[in-house]
């Protein structure tokens, strides 16, 4: 009773339908409701299914002998170990395999990007066709045409490609030779991570000498001298104790030495080369926005043509390219899941091997999604960073 | 009142959910007219798209036969190719009515996975196939150390092989594909030494190589491979008429009837045979099954019996000319054995 | 004029020079935009030897040893393998196209109902050409045409099980017709899915915001083929028993709610552009959120983004290829499939195969992206100052 009261005491607003504030409320509710709804009728489904069905349901499996091999195992992994080892290793050979094709994406795209604003017009045509033909075909595609129609019709092991450096290539794919680190190697990696922390030490310095005295030190030849040069003193310090595993002939392929398989090598190159037509557009959207006034007042200050292209346009240019840069990277991630089309070991490729021996489906794409959300959140963390670093302070 | 009168109502409900969940797959199929049929995507031989789109094999006319049972028409049958990931769930979720894919029967897939297998329609054995061409004096399977072996992902096949070549003390590099065109033409493009699958499956896909010629099959078979139909675990009706039809087969051929005769095999005076075709008085055995009383008919029109459905698709009047072995009726030494239908 | 009699003054123009050839002509042009410098000359050197390793390769395989036509593989296999090419020949086995050409565009679809897909195609395009020209009028009629009216005939036509055409079951689709009705379908369902979801991310009610932004991000962060594995394997399991629905249709919500989630972002990028004045305009004149937002904003903020609207379908259409791994055959599946015939296993077939299906892809996603750059330069003109 009293609340009524209390409401014919409002002052005439009109009707409480209209109000803004409880037709949101009524309408998240109902959404709310309906989600709910919907999740509950799901999973009641998936419940009743599963137990109809007599279908296994947790994650216990994950702890199961897998049993079966995998071609590429980075981590030890033998079909003794785990259902989840067995995820574990299908994960790292994603991340390889991103990483790699990130790196050679990036340079690749670079390359193309510049070279499309060249003033040669044969190189511009040659990258404006690159651009235009990888851009608009299929990434499976591009993966295939590199497996079937180029690594496939390689010679036979018998007949491998001799290259320099004791490697061959064949349709197995390419075989380079393996070092063996005997010894005193130590003393190498020694000598290398005190190259590094000597080569960030001087160019610490020039930077502060070139603040103060305005003098300038060849700071890259320094660090290159300095990071090859140490470890090849201490190499040979120590008496060469690296020797290099050359693949051999065998019955059957070519054994010894480092086999990078034709799934892995055609599904890096495809997505490398896929990739970097997107960032080559990517980076010339970024150097045509950066404003010519900046390249003329770069020009009237006196810098030079390259030094104009290090320390001003590629700078601002960076500010508009690392954001669809950084989805580009994304999508490279994403897209090595077509791995699973050309028998190269991913994530998807393993972990669908686990759900269809334990027919957990439910368990196995579930698993699948998280670590893929996962690895698209690091990577948008990582690369957020970066932007926040490049990003314009404003001061 | 109130609480009983829920109750009551809830009962009810759930009783009526219940018998909605398991409304027998028989019934379902009989509403519906045909029968959806789970098949691979395409192995010579047991399930097989020809030219036209028509299904052929082992595996499709086993189909036929349910359909035959079921409908008395043959054709009542759809055909969905499911890769070897798909096909539990296929099934599982009633997305198809029987899967007839040369799957293997263990005891996995018979309790964790759902499934509940009918019989065994084909016996078989995984076994190796190299290229005799390039590897000349490789005739068994212990000199495969070192080999790249080509293998279906997602099947015993895969588990199978690590196990043969960890029991061996031998090293193999996996070529691993989803699916079986994809093994195929890895192998025959030479990414790997080895085919490895069950032996009937060796037989059709060294038909389809570039040149067959080259390709032997090694004599080893490290595995036992009991393809079989399979249907969903719970619904006993179905289970009997799929398994039935499978045994009528069987007795069919036992009994010496076949497609061209069983017109004239009813008028037989032989009780065994006037049972199983339906013409003994007041017999009801294919009722009973919920079916037609004449069903061993229409499945004999349909396909043939076991025996001409094998030689039709894998035996000697196919491509692959695969011996019966141990798929002969066991009155021939071999492992195929009706029950008797009485 | 005349009072100044200045004989030396030019009555008439001399004809006009011919530039000097350091400036004008084809050497000139090298010279500016071949060997400008020594930089320039190098990469030049290395650009020419780039073409001529690949060009001429490229053109001797694909046109002048190609084989057009033939019955099965011994045409475009060598002798030693059979075939009755010499040895060492190499070159694009079209006669393979050729020959698998009904299949590539249709799959098993029954030969005698084919006019049924090539009508719908003929429809399509009549309706889409005048939709793409800017001149013709009636685009609001063209559009109910082709978004409403096109796939319900579309529908009857090819599913059929009515007006006595016989049932042709999605099973038999194939090639180019399951890419294509993916790809439209997916474009018709995606865009105002996912414009619904940019707006509800920019709505100001938390619960609406927050599922929408869960929704977009978790689909961005997980690729195609999980979403497509979803729809696959679980999803039937999500229904109760004995509910389920075509693999086709399955595959259809993958690619539309991934679309969907891209599409949000596409969309929100242009509803950040419009000016607050804009909404604040449309406030004031007392229109509703409904009206604010399709008669002010989203008519600005859908023209601001056609380009990356584009983008999206290109991105969708190359993705629709990725349905071959839950064993259906888009174009290329049916392309990959007929690899392994034994009639026609050679070892050129696959590069054929697969030029032939990167050449159909590039066309339409190649049109697509100048048809956009083109509306993007028309529309660019409102917004110069």
């Amino acid at each position: 009773m009293a609340s009524q009261e209390i409401l014919s005491e409002e002052p005439n607003r009109g009707s409480f339908i209209n109000d803004p504030k409880i037709r949101s409320l009524v309408f998240q509710t109902l959404v709310v409701i309906l989600l709910f709804g919907s999740v509950w009728w799901v999973v009641n489904n998936v419940i009743d299914n599963l137990q109809r069905l007599h279908i296994a349901s947790g994650f216990a499996f994950l702890k199961g002998r897998a049993g079966f091999d995998i071609s590429q195992t980075p981590i030890a992994y033998t079909s003794d170990s785990t259902y989840g080892r067995a995820i574990i290793v299908g994960l790292i050979n994603t991340i390889i395999v991103a990483v790699a094709g990130i790196v050679t994406a990036t340079i690749i795209g670079f390359v193309v990007g510049i070279g499309r604003l060249s003033q040669n017009w044969l190189i511009q045509k040659i990258c404006t066709v690159y651009v235009e033909v990888f851009r608009n075909i299929p990434p499976l595609l591009v993966i295939f045409f590199w497996y079937s129609g180029v690594l496939a019709v390689l010679p036979a092991p018998r007949d491998s490609i001799h290259l320099p450096f004791g490697s061959y290539l064949n349709q197995r794919g390419f075989y380079f030779p393996s070092a063996i680190w005997g010894d005193g190697s130590w003393l190498i990696l020694v000598a290398l991570v005190v190259a590094l922390a000597m080569a960030w030490f001087v160019a610490h310095r020039a930077r502060q000498r070139q603040l103060t005295t305005g003098q300038q030190f060849p700071v890259f030849w320094t660090s290159v001298g300095l990071i090859v040069g140490l470890p090849l003193l201490a190499y040979a310090l120590s008496g060469f104790p690296v020797t290099f595993d050359f693949p051999k002939q065998s019955t059957f392929n070519l054994t010894g030495g480092f086999q990078v398989k034709p799934e892995f090598l055609s599904l890096y190159l495809a997505l490398s080369c896929y990739t970097a037509a997107f960032i080559a557009e990517i980076v010339r959207a970024g150097i045509r926005g950066v404003s010519k006034g900046q390249t003329e007042a770069a020009a009237a200050l006196g810098l030079r043509s390259g030094s104009i292209l290090r320390l001003v346009v590629v700078p601002q240019a960076m500010r508009i390219v690392i954001p669809p840069l950084t989805s580009q990277y994304l999508n490279l991630t994403k897209n090595s899941s077509l791995a699973i089309a050309i028998g190269y070991p991913d994530l998807t490729a393993t972990a669908g091997t686990v759900l269809n021996q334990t027919g957990q489906a439910v368990e196995g794409v579930l698993i699948m999604m998280v670590v893929y959300l996962i690895l698209s959140l690091v990577t948008s963390a990582v690369m957020n960073v970066v932007n926040a670093r490049m990003a314009l302070v404003e001061r | 009142m109130k609480h009983i009168a829920i109750g009551i109502l809830g009962a009810a409900t759930l009783g009526l959910m219940a018998s909605a969940a398991t409304a027998g797959t028989l019934d379902t199929v009989k509403a519906k007219g045909f029968i959806q049929c789970g098949v691979s995507t395409g192995l010579a031989g047991f399930s097989a798209p020809d030219d036209k789109g028509d299904w052929k094999g082992l595996d499709a006319d086993f189909c036929r036969a349910v359909a035959a049972a079921v409908f008395g028409d043959g054709s009542k049958v759809k055909f969905t190719p499911l890769s070897a990931k798909e096909r539990f769930t296929a099934l599982q979720s009633g997305e198809i009515d029987l899967l007839s894919r040369n799957t293997t029967w263990t005891s996995n897939r018979d309790s964790a996975l759902g499934l509940d297998f009918v019989g065994v329609t084909y016996y078989d054995g995984q076994g190796f196939m190299i290229n005799a061409k390039k590897l000349p004096g490789v005739n068994s399977a212990l000199q495969l150390s070192g080999a790249a072996v080509c293998v279906q992902s997602g099947t015993t096949t895969e588990l199978n092989l690590a196990d043969y070549f960890k029991k061996n003390k031998m090293e193999y590099n996996p070529v691993v594909f989803e699916k079986l065109e994809e093994v195929n033409a890895a192998y025959d493009s030479g990414r790997c030494d080895v085919y490895t699958t069950d032996q009937s499956g060796l037989y059709g896909i060294r038909l389809t190589l570039a040149s067959p010629a080259d390709h032997v099959v090694l004599p080893e078979i490290i595995s036992k491979e009991p393809l079989g139909p399979a249907v969903r675990q719970g619904d006993d009706q179905w289970a009997h008429v799929v398994r039935w039809t499978y045994f009528a087969l069987l007795n069919a051929e036992e009994a010496g009837v076949t497609q061209a005769n069983v017109d004239e095999m009813k008028t037989s005076n032989d009780p065994n045979i006037q049972r199983m075709l339906g013409t003994e008085p007041d017999g009801k055995y294919g009722s009973d099954l919920g079916l037609s009383n004449d069903w061993v008919v229409n499945i004999v029109k349909a396909v043939g019996n076991y025996g001409e459905m094998f030689e039709r698709n894998v035996g000697s009047g196919s491509p692959l000319k695969i011996a019966r072995g141990i798929n002969a009726l066991w009155t021939k030494g071999g492992l195929q054995y009706g029950p008797p239908i009485r | 004029m005349q009072e100044h009699d200045l004989s030396w003054v030019r009555t008439e123009m001399v004809l006009a020079e011919r530039a000097p050839t350091s400036e004008r002509g084809p050497v000139a042009w090298v010279r500016k935009n071949l060997i400008a410098t020594t930089g320039d000359t190098i990469l030049t050197i290395i650009g020419f030897v780039i073409v001529a390793m690949i060009l001429p390769q490229v053109i001797n395989w694909a046109f002048l040893s190609a084989q057009w036509t033939g019955p099965d593989r011994t045409v475009c296999t060598t002798v030693a393998q059979g075939g009755i090419q010499q040895d060492g020949w190499s070159g694009a086995c079209w006669a393979f196209v050729n020959a698998k050409f009904g299949q590539f565009m249709f799959g098993t679809y029954p030969i005698e109902e084919r006019w049924r897909p090539i009508l719908v195609a003929i429809l399509f395009v009549a309706l889409l050409a005048p939709m793409l020209i800017p001149r013709v009028p009636r685009k609001g009629l063209n559009a109910l045409l082709l978004f409403v009216a096109l796939p319900i005939v579309a529908f009857i036509l090819l599913v059929g099980g009515m007006f006595g055409l016989p049932h042709v079951e999605t099973a038999r689709w194939g090639g180019l017709l399951v890419t294509l009705s993916l790809s439209f379908v997916g474009i018709a369902v995606s865009l105002p899915l996912g414009t619904m979801l940019a707006l509800g991310r920019r709505s100001k009610m938390p619960i609406v915001k927050m599922l929408c932004i869960i929704f977009i991000e978790t689909v961005r962060g997980i690729p195609l083929i999980t979403v497509l594995f979803f729809v696959s394997v679980m999803l039937p399991l999500f229904l109760p028993a004995g509910v389920t629905f075509d693999k086709f249709l399955r595959a259809l919500i993958g690619v539309s709610l991934f679309a969907a989630a891209y599409m949000a972002e596409v969309v929100r990028g242009g509803l950040q552009a419009i000016p607050k004045g804009q909404y604040e305009g449309a406030d004031s004149l007392g229109l509703g959120y409904w009206q604010k937002m399709g008669l002010i904003v989203l008519p600005q903020a859908l023209k601001l983004v056609i380009p990356g609207i584009v983008n999206t379908f290109i991105g969708m259409f190359k993705d629709t290829s990725l349905v071959l791994i839950i064993s259906m055959f888009d174009l290329l599946g049916v392309v990959k499939q007929n690899f392994s015939d034994p009639n026609w296993a050679t070892p050129q077939t696959a590069r054929s195969g697969l030029v032939f299906a990167a050449f159909v892809f590039w066309l339409f996603c190649f049109g697509m992206s100048r048809y956009s750059m083109y509306t993007e330069r028309r529309l660019d003109t409102g917004y110069k100052r």
